[in-house]
C-alpha cells in the first residue's frame, strides 16, 4: 500500500536499504501493462485524429522518442500507413538553466511540422515545464494545426496550465517520490517504478 | 565539470573537451533551421574585446552568441578607449559595471585573457587567442571537425605544419588533442619550432615527407607573411617549395588523410589552391563547426552555477 495513497494498490514494495525502512521502490506497470497502455493510447489518436492523415509524433528526448517510434510503429501497423516520427530536444527551451546544466541532445524531425496534426510523447508528465519547452521549441520549427499531447505516466503536480490529451496511467505520488519508467531500447527492459530515494 | 573561463586547453581534461564537442555537435542541428534562434541566454550579453585584427573568430563569437539570443557589445581595439590608453584592468571593470556576462578577448599579449579574467571574478572569460599562447575554441572546432570525419580522435597520427612557434592554433590543438588521445606531430623548419618542443608531449620533424609519413589528418597553419622579413626562412618561395602542402607531398599519409587549415589561408604558400579546393580539405566544414563550437563554449560557461 502507498503511504500517502492508501486506495492505490502498488504491488509489492521493495526496500531500497534495509536500515532504512522509509526509502522504498514499487513497480507499478509491468512491460504487458505498459504495452496494453501504449496500445489503447494509438487507438485513441486515430479515433481522435479520424486516422493517419495529417497526423505526426514528435517524442521529447531522451525518453519521450522511443515512445514515439512505439506509438508511430503500432499506428503504421494497425492503419497499414506510415506515420511520421521525430525527436525534439528541449535543453536548450529550459526555464531552468540557471540552475542546472543539461546535455543537450539534437532534433530530429524529418519532415515539415506546418499544419500537422502533432502528437507530443514524454514519459512522465509530472510539473508541466517540460511540455512548456517542448511547445517553445516547436514553434521555432513551424505551425503545426493541432498540438496533442500522449504520455506514458501522469503523476500530478503541474506548476503550469497544461494538460495531457491521452494518459497511459494516472499514478497519484507525493513530490518527494521520484517516477521512473524503463524502457528496453535504453535500459533493457520495460517497467515503471515508483519510490522514495535519499 | 564547472569552471569560470576557457583561457587553454592545456588546463582542460577529455570530459570537458567532450562535453563541448558532443554539445556543439547537437548545437549544428540549430544551424541548420530556417530560423536560427533559440532562447537560451536571453538576457544575458556577451562583450567580444578584439585588441588585434579578426573577421572569422569575431564573427563566429557574435554569431554564436545571437543565435543563443544574447546581446552582444562589440569593442575593437583601435575604436576603443585603449587608443586614449586605457588599461585592460579599467576596461573590464568598466564592462562589468555596465552589466556584461561574458567576455571574449583577444589580444596580441600572451596571457591577456587571464589577466582580464582576474578582474572581473564570477564572469566568464573566453579567450579568442592571446599572443602565441593558446586559441582555444579553434583548437576545439579541429577536434570537432576531425571527430566528424573520422569517428574518434584515439590513436590518430595528427600533423601540425608550418609556423609552430607563432602559433596559438597549433598549442591549442597539440593539447586538444593529446588530452583526447590522439598523437601529435609538429612539422616545420626548425627556427619555427618552439624552444620548449622536446618538454611538449608530441614528435618534432623538421622534413616534410618524414613528418606527414603515416598521417591521418594533417592541420595546415598559416604563415605569418608579416613575419619573413625576421629571417625565419630566407623566402616565401622557399618555404612554400619545402614546407608548402598540396596533393603530391600528401602522398605519403594514410590514404583517407584529411587536410584542415584555420585560416586565412595564403594559397600557393603553405597549401596549394587545389588542395584547399579539395575535397580532402575540411576548411568550411571548420568555418561551421566554429560557431558550434562557440555556442557550445558559452552554453557551458555562462550556464548553470558558473555565475552564481
Amino acid at each position: 500500500m502507498c503511504p500517502a495513497f492508501p486506495h492505490v494498490r502498488r504491488g509489492t514494495q521493495r526496500r531500497v536499504m534495509q536500515d532504512q525502512p522509509e526509502l522504498y521502490e514499487t513497480q507499478v506497470m509491468d512491460a504487458d501493462e505498459m504495452r496494453r497502455a501504449w496500445t489503447r493510447i494509438a487507438h485513441e489518436i486515430l479515433e481522435r485524429n479520424k486516422g493517419v492523415e495529417n497526423l505526426a509524433i514528435v517524442g521529447i528526448l531522451r525518453k519521450g522518442a522511443p515512445l514515439a517510434r512505439r506509438l508511430a510503429e503500432t499506428i503504421t501497423r494497425i492503419e497499414g500507413t506510415a506515420v511520421p516520427v521525430g525527436e525534439l530536444d528541449i535543453s536548450l527551451y529550459r526555464d531552468d538553466f540557471r540552475t542546472y546544466q543539461p546535455h543537450v541532445g539534437t532534433t530530429q524531425i524529418p519532415f515539415d511540422i506546418e499544419g500537422k496534426n502533432l502528437v507530443l510523447v514524454d514519459e512522465v508528465i509530472y510539473t508541466g515545464r517540460t511540455v512548456r519547452a517542448a511547445l517553445g521549441g516547436l514553434v521555432d520549427l513551424g505551425r503545426p494545426s493541432v498540438t496533442q499531447l500522449a504520455v506514458l505516466i501522469d503523476r500530478g503536480h503541474r506548476e503550469l496550465p497544461i494538460r495531457p490529451d491521452f494518459v497511459g496511467k494516472n499514478i497519484p505520488t507525493s513530490r518527494n517520490e521520484h517516477v521512473t519508467v524503463y524502457l528496453s531500447e535504453l535500459d533493457g527492459d520495460d517497467r515503471v517504478v515508483i519510490g522514495k530515494k535519499p | 565539470m564547472r569552471r569560470k573561463d576557457l583561457l587553454d586547453l592545456r588546463s582542460a581534461d577529455a570530459d570537458e573537451i567532450k562535453y563541448v564537442l558532443d554539445t556543439a555537435a547537437s548545437f549544428r542541428e540549430v544551424l541548420r533551421r530556417p530560423v536560427k534562434k533559440v532562447p537560451t541566454l536571453r538576457g544575458k550579453s556577451v562583450a567580444t574585446l578584439f585588441f588585434e585584427p579578426s573577421t572569422r573568430t569575431r564573427t563566429s563569437f557574435e554569431a554564436a552568441a545571437k543565435i543563443l539570443s544574447a546581446d552582444t557589445y562589440s569593442l575593437a581595439g583601435s575604436t576603443s578607449s585603449a587608443v586614449k590608453g586605457e588599461s585592460l584592468k579599467d576596461t573590464m571593470l568598466t564592462l562589468d559595471a555596465m552589466g556584461i556576462d561574458a567576455f571574449v578577448i583577444r589580444h596580441s599579449f600572451s596571457g591577456a585573457a587571464e589577466l582580464a579574467s582576474r578582474y572581473v571574478p564570477g564572469k566568464p572569460v573566453i579567450n579568442a587567442g592571446d599572443g602565441t599562447h593558446e586559441h582555444p575554441t579553434q583548437g576545439l572546432l579541429d577536434l570537432l571537425t576531425i571527430r566528424d570525419v573520422k569517428g574518434t580522435l584515439e590513436g590518430l597520427e595528427v600533423a601540425i605544419v608550418g609556423d609552430i612557434q607563432h602559433s596559438r592554433v597549433a598549442r591549442s590543438n597539440l593539447w586538444g588533442l593529446h588530452k583526447m588521445g590522439a598523437k601529435v606531430r609538429l612539422v616545420g623548419p626548425s627556427t619555427l619550432m618552439p624552444a620548449d618542443a622536446a618538454s611538449l608531449p608530441v614528435k618534432v620533424y623538421t622534413n616534410l615527407s618524414e613528418g606527414l609519413a603515416g598521417a591521418d589528418v594533417v592541420n595546415v597553419l598559416r604563415i605569418q607573411l608579416e613575419r619573413q622579413d625576421s629571417a625565419y626562412f630566407p623566402s616565401t618561395r622557399e618555404y612554400a617549395r619545402l614546407f608548402g602542402v598540396n596533393a603530391e607531398k600528401l602522398k605519403v599519409c594514410n590514404d583517407d588523410v584529411t587536410v584542415l587549415h584555420p585560416g586565412p589561408m595564403n594559397r600557393g604558400i603553405e597549401i596549394s589552391s587545389a588542395l584547399a579546393d579539395s575535397s580532402v580539405s575540411m576548411i568550411t566544414e571548420q568555418v561551421t563547426n566554429g560557431v558550434a563550437v562557440r555556442m557550445a563554449t558559452l552554453f557551458w560557461l555562462m550556464g548553470a552555477a558558473s555565475t552564481s
